[in-house]
């Protein structure tokens, strides 16, 4: 284990815990971007650079920005007066705190089992499009389709009251 | 500690905060965020695993992670324009006050 995955995982915890405990949220959106460049940077130390450069495009490039636009878009921006946490925060976070231990628990337990130290794959972008429009061409022609449709949907979701309106 | 089993535990830890977040924010953007996080935990685990499985030059895990973040992508695109139409309908993104079915 190398200082550099201790350091990239504490970026990254640390953006996205302050992202779901700041009451702006304004600022939640901004910090969350880290924790999304520190997952990228997670990928590309795990030799991923395709899925890493592919995280940084898609989350910080275009998620990002859509959170900060939804967020200004419903005057999301000004600090709320009343409590940012739901009525039954205890619950939650005992949900998610038990789904942390029966997670690590089980991580853990098969630690004994699990492989070490790896030689790095040797992994070019030509192998990953030859990979996707041969054996993974069915996938990806769905994922256009969803892409395309889910594109629709949320214009057609995000205009039809002001239509109404007029 | 395998490289592996880090990478699994700190997924595990990202999952966990983005469900603690999912489940006690109350402004549905912040919501919609933790799903994100999950999901992104969801990913970091599929890369790890094919980083660290017995045949990384099939690409499996990677192809399965990049059709993932293509997915996740649609699915926050969806959200915020559904966060964005009841906004206007109810004039609130706070969950608690989002109580009726009925517009």
């Amino acid at each position: 284990m190398s200082y550099l995955f201790y350091l990239l995982a504490a970026l990254t915890v640390a953006g996205a815990l302050a992202a779901l405990m700041l009451k702006n949220t304004v600022h939640c959106a901004l910090v969350l971007t880290v924790a999304f460049a520190g997952l990228a940077m997670l990928f590309l130390n795990l030799d991923a650079q395709f899925a890493g450069i592919a995280q940084l495009l898609v989350y910080v490039g275009a998620v990002a920005i859509l959170v900060v636009i939804a967020i200004l878009l419903t005057k999301g921006s000004e600090t709320s007066k009343d409590e940012v946490f739901s009525r039954s925060w205890l619950v939650g976070l005992v949900i998610a705190a038990a789904v942390f231990a029966v997670l690590s628990w089980a991580v853990i337990g098969s630690i004994r089992v699990l492989p070490h130290e790896m030689a790095v794959p040797d992994v070019t972008v030509v192998q990953i499009g030859d990979a996707l429009v041969d054996r993974y061409v069915l996938p990806l022609e769905i994922v256009a389709v969803l892409l395309t449709a889910a594109m629709i949907g949320a214009v057609i979701v995000a205009r039809h009251e002001k239509e109404e309106k007029r | 500690m395998t490289p592996l089993a880090g990478y699994l535990l700190i997924a595990a830890l990202i999952f966990s905060i983005g469900l603690a977040g999912a489940l006690t924010r109350r402004n549905a953007i912040l919501v919609l965020i933790g799903i994100e996080l999950m999901l992104n935990a969801a990913n970091l685990n599929l890369i790890a695993f094919w980083r660290y499985g017995p045949h990384p030059e099939l690409l499996t895990g990677m192809i399965f992670a990049i059709f993932s973040i293509a997915v996740a992508a649609a699915e926050a695109a969806v959200g915020l324009g559904l966060v964005i139409h009841i906004h206007r309908h109810a004039h609130t993104t706070d969950l608690d006050q989002m109580n009726r079915m009925k517009g």
